[in-house]
């Protein structure tokens, strides 16, 4: 027992960085951490909803234009995503523009959060386009029988059901892209694996760390997990979905 | 008869060569013996040590090794001893030294005392400084001109460490991005997210020096930290060997120390022909005129 309260003493130590102990540097990585996945969830939610809709519409142009959207998102791995819009958007954008989205505060944090954000809707929007057209046809010619307009017959028949279709991937994006996060150190933001990371390279305890880190990323990942099963059991709809 | 051996004896003892040859110790006996003295080099640490054209070991510590080498030579009376090159790296470079293999490592390693228990060093050839790094364009000449500004640095080094430590102690408001290697820290500087980047002087040097425009930026004189000393390391506690190699390292430094700077810090080296343009420190030339070799970082201030 002493020998376990003498390994992690290291979190009670004043941390190099001089801003609190390497406890407190953790929690202001996972704060960070949060912070990006709240903003980046918004982000793909809704991008992900407008282009999953836009998939499924009787228009060629938009479904050609919103299955690009995807195609983009989809098909460049996140770390590339994030140098992209970090390093080489500013560069191609007129210098005055350039420079003022480089100063920012924190053009970094926003830069990953909404990076990750626009990353994650590609997946969402298939998801969501996929839910919708796994519904019987029968659904949406009632609706158009019913004289609903195209609009009214998404948000009043269509959605409110492939929502609650996709819910259960959806917890599993949320999942990923909690862990994908983790990709914003590269672009230098100091979140939970950052912060891990910085506390192994000035104290050189490796185990430490990266256990709080462990822990840390799977009692989150296990919250999430269960809120959005109560979420996906309050909303469901008796007879529709497998019963449970 | 006995008169005779008794003269001999004498003769034999006179002659200062062979008196000596009997009395070499360690790594000169062994140098002596097999006629060979084994140099480590490093392939990739411009410009201390590393492969050029022909992949041929150069550098400016490999100048000093030779010249070295000439000094063991002449205190050896041995012209035919021939020179062994062995490649070392970070890992393998203080094994190598302190088993044997190697009798002199000539690269670009820190000179600390807890590396002293295990080998031993000459009097220091570089001084590596915490520094930074901006473009001219940005007219910042010294560390107060960075308050307010945006700096880099790479995340999990001792620079970023010191460069939090200043900007509390000096309350200069910095923001700072933590870089998660030199390159792309350097890139910031690039793209003008950060107007400085604060790393080891040589390595910034080495960066500038490869960027797309290396006139574009200048490094600072300005340090954020005492100067570290880079030594060629030797067997631990051969002090006949070390006595020779530090007669010669002082001897170099005091006479063509500068000059041997010049041509790898201020001149284009091969292969590629980059100049680094790294002056060179006050401190450098002090450690040029009165060799020494302190582990101690407080010892070069002077």
């Amino acid at each position: 027992m002493d020998k376990i309260v003498d390994w992690f003493s290291i979190f009670w130590q004043e941390s190099a960085e001089g801003t609190g102990t390497y406890a407190y540097t953790l929690l202001l990585g996972l704060q960070l951490t949060l912070e990006i996945s709240i903003i980046a969830a918004l982000v793909a939610f809704v991008m992900g909803s407008i282009v999953g809709v836009c998939r499924t519409l009787p228009s060629p142009l938009v479904r050609r234009l919103s299955g690009g959207y995807v195609e983009f998102f989809r098909n460049i791995p996140l770390l590339v995503q994030l140098f992209l819009w970090y390093f080489v958007l500013p560069e191609l954008l007129p210098r005055d523009i350039g420079m003022w989205m480089k100063q920012i505060p924190h053009a970094n944090f926003y830069t990953a959060a909404v990076g990750l954000g626009l990353f994650t809707s590609a997946r969402v929007a298939v998801q969501l386009s996929a839910a919708i057209t796994s519904m019987p046809r029968g659904q949406k010619m009632a609706a158009t029988a019913l004289g609903l307009t195209t609009r009214q017959s998404y948000t009043n028949v269509l959605l409110p059901m492939a929502y609650r279709i996709v819910f259960p991937p959806l917890t599993s994006e949320l999942l990923n892209l909690i862990k994908n996060s983790s990709v914003a150190l590269t672009i230098g933001v100091a979140e939970l694996t950052q912060s891990a990371r910085n506390m192994d390279s000035y104290t050189f305890q490796t185990f430490q760390a990266f256990t709080a880190a462990t822990l840390i990323y799977l009692v989150l990942n296990i919250l999430v997990t269960t809120v959005m099963r109560r979420i996906e059991r309050g909303v469901a709809v008796p007879g529709m979905l497998v019963a449970k | 008869m006995a008169l005779s051996r008794w003269v001999l004896g004498l003769a034999l003892f006179a002659m200062p060569g062979l008196a000596q040859a009997q009395d070499l110790t360690g790594t000169l006996k062994k140098i002596k013996d097999t006629g060979t003295i084994t140099i480590g080099y490093r392939e990739t640490s411009i410009p201390f040590s590393y492969l050029g054209a022909e992949n041929k070991p150069v550098g400016f510590a490999m100048d000093i090794c030779e010249k070295v080498v000439d000094a063991v030579k002449k205190e050896l009376k041995d012209d035919t001893i021939k020179t062994n090159y062995v490649a070392v790296t970070s890992s393998t470079r203080i094994p190598l030294i302190a088993n044997g293999t190697v009798d002199l490592e000539c690269g670009s390693t820190t000179n600390n005392a807890e590396r002293q228990k295990q080998v031993s060093y000459t009097n220091s050839h570089y001084l590596s400084e915490s520094k930074y790094v901006t473009k001219k364009a940005s007219n910042i000449n010294s560390i107060a001109d960075l308050k307010g500004k945006t700096v880099v640095s790479t995340a999990g080094t001792t620079n970023i460490k010191q460069l939090n430590e200043r900007n509390q102690a000096d309350n200069l408001g910095l923001t700072i991005l933590a870089a998660k290697d030199h390159a792309e820290a350097f890139l910031n500087v690039e793209t003008d997210r950060a107007v400085a980047f604060v790393m080891d002087d040589i390595l910034l040097a080495g960066l500038a020096a490869n960027s797309k425009d290396p006139s574009l930026y200048v490094i600072s004189t300005d340090s954020f930290s005492k100067a570290e000393p880079y030594g060629i390391m030797l067997p631990k506690g051969d002090e006949p060997f070390k006595k020779v190699v530090d007669a010669a390292t002082a001897e170099i430094y005091k006479t063509e120390g500068p000059e041997l700077y010049k041509k790898w810090f201020q001149s284009p080296i091969q292969p590629k022909n980059i100049n680094l343009n790294l002056p060179l420190s006050p401190a450098l030339a002090k450690q040029f005129e009165a060799p020494l070799d302190a582990a101690d970082p407080d010892a070069y201030i002077r």
